[in-house]
């Protein structure tokens, strides 16, 4: 079900469609600070793309205005063809950030069910949900505990079991993994590239770190700061299913070496 | 995929015998350490120093005499001899006067806990409320309740309100300030990524307040809860003094202090009881607490 390598265009639908797309906070052009500037990104259905670049490039902006939590002030955005707000109220996006943020009254499965809640979904029907979710990140044997009875990770996988629960068409990803130990990290990629397989989700992944960024991705978005713009697009030549062989492929180092280069020299152009 | 190795440490508490015991034993070291300390400074101002500041010509404050400090077994003597010639037992009394005192104190509690509630909620979704209203909410605060008990009173009889009604009324007006200016805080704790979420989920604002803000809120409100039941004792008695009740604490402490030259005992346990009404109110608060927060672990960071 996965297009065999880089091949966006061959993929399906448009899922996100940027074009000149701005972000300025504050009240006016003049003293606002522009966190973006004419961003042109088309994503489409069941690509994995990845927003890489140094602090204040805006990635997490650029992610939250697709996510209908933040505004543009310029261009127009488009989420399976529709504006980003009208996207949010059809649930169309499943979120995960850097902290879990998982509600330590409920327990593991009740944290799963909460979007399901929204939608007046039964009891029955949001149990039954939630445990399907649960067996997605394995951790279904852990349903009934409490949030603060899990370490990192598992907290983690909790909270992308909460974002897939709606099986959203969007999955939208702040740094999740960005508080783990590396260790715990790689595994973490490792599952979600298994979810995101079996699932078929599109995927918006911001990070810092540029081998999780190749190793997840099917293209990378390089920006850069002041104002945040999209400097380089870089399609990731490496074939699905990845594993741990996978980080020491040539092509993975190639890759890297590749982005690294984009960061360093933002102003080369597309 | 393997859970993580080395991050679960889930700690055993102690047994729920062993636990209560070291809390008996702790409350009873307090007592024994206060009574000791209690006749010990009697007895060395009385005895050794004869009531007066070593080399000065001062007299010890509060005088050591049986006067003005009885001795505590003489406290507890009177505590099971008839307050008046014929009367009742004082405990009994006292203890009917206390329980007179926190109904009016426990429906002055449930007004203030609403009303305060009521003012967070409003706050939390207004910030024109808030910056319109919260001033007059802090300055309620500063009047003196003695000035206002009288006024409560008086309006209340005429308009046919019960008077142990207008009493918790007093007792609301001490009684709703801690629990908004907590509840509005707690609404207010959930991370910005939590909102985040719940926006994500396209929820309602009240669902967003019945899932998310209320719940975060709920250790908050339980602090303000229990300075509240405390409060609304203290609200009771002062509320019960210009309505002229013969039946609640309020009465007996005006009493007892009018008698305090001649039976300072009586005030003594008028006072404890006092004191009693107000821990049995907290921690009656404290025990639901803990059935409704009781499980819930704060996450590090």
């Amino acid at each position: 079900m996965r297009p065999a390598v880089d091949a966006p265009d061959a993929a399906g639908d448009l899922v996100v469609a940027a074009s000149g797309v701005g972000k300025i906070f504050g009240v006016s052009q003049v003293n606002g600070v522009e966190a973006l500037r004419n961003i042109d990104l088309e994503i489409r259905a069941g690509e994995f793309v990845s927003l890489i670049g140094p602090s204040g490039c805006g990635k997490s902006t650029l992610l939250r205005l697709i996510g209908d939590l933040l505004e543009p002030t310029a261009g127009t955005l488009r989420v399976n063809g529709k504006t980003p707000h009208q996207a949010r109220l059809d649930r169309d996006y499943g979120m995960v950030f850097q902290q879990a943020t998982l509600l330590d009254w409920r327990s593991v499965r009740r944290n799963v069910e909460l979007p399901l809640e929204m939608v007046g979904a039964g009891k029955v029907e949001r149990a039954e949900r939630a445990v399907e979710m649960l067996d997605l990140v394995e951790l279904r044997t852990f349903a009934d505990r409490h949030p603060w009875q899990l370490s990192g990770g598992m907290q983690q996988r909790v909270a992308i079991a909460r974002a897939l629960v709606f099986k959203p068409e969007l999955l939208l990803m702040d740094e999740p993994f960005g508080a783990l130990d590396e260790m715990t990290r790689e595994r973490m990629q490792q599952e979600l590239l298994r979810i995101w397989d079996s699932t078929g989700t599109t995927v918006v992944f911001v990070t810092h770190s540029i081998p999780e960024a190749v190793f997840l991705s099917t293209r990378v978005v390089v920006m850069s700061a002041r104002p945040g713009r999209i400097s380089h697009v870089i399609d990731v030549p490496l074939g699905h299913p990845r594993d741990d062989d996978t980080r020491e492929e040539q092509a993975f180092y190639d890759t890297i070496t590749e982005v690294r280069e984009a960061l360093r020299h933002p102003g080369g152009g597309q | 995929m393997v859970e993580e190795p080395g991050e679960k440490v889930v700690v055993q508490p102690l047994p729920d015998s062993n636990r209560r015991y070291r809390r008996v034993r702790s409350v009873l070291l307090v007592v024994v350490g206060a009574i000791a300390l209690w006749e010990g400074y009697k007895w060395v101002g009385d005895e050794v120093l004869s009531g007066m500041v070593p080399g000065t010509e001062l007299r010890l404050r509060p005088p050591p005499n049986d006067t003005a400090m009885p001795h505590v077994w003489d406290i507890v003597s009177t505590t099971f001899e008839p307050a008046r010639r014929g009367g009742e037992v004082l405990w009994l009394l006292l203890g009917k006067a206390a329980l007179f005192t926190l109904r009016e104190a426990a429906l002055g509690f449930v007004i203030g806990g609403l009303i305060g509630f009521g003012l967070g909620v409003l706050f939390v979704r207004s910030q024109l409320a808030e910056r319109a209203f919260m001033p007059y909410v802090v300055a309620s605060q500063t009047v003196p309740i003695l000035a206002i008990a009288p006024m409560v009173v008086i309006w209340g009889g005429r308009l046919a309100i019960p008077q142990w009604v207008s009493v918790s009324i007093i007792a609301a007006y001490l009684t709703f300030f801690p629990v908004a200016i907590n509840t509005l805080r707690g609404l207010r704790s959930p991370p910005a990524t939590a909102t985040e979420l719940m926006r994500s989920y396209a929820a309602s604002d009240s669902e967003t307040l019945w899932k998310l803000q209320v719940p975060s809120a709920l250790p908050y409100i339980f602090t303000a809860l229990k300075i509240s039941a405390a409060a609304s004792v203290v609200g009771a008695i002062v509320g019960e003094l210009p309505a002229g009740f013969a039946d609640g604490l309020g009465r007996a402490l005006l009493s007892f202090s009018q008698q305090f030259g001649v039976a300072p005992e009586k005030l003594y346990v008028a006072v404890l009881f006092s004191a009693l009404a107000g821990l049995v109110f907290v921690g009656a608060v404290s025990l639901v607490e803990r059935r409704v927060v009781g499980d819930r672990r704060r996450l590090a960071g």
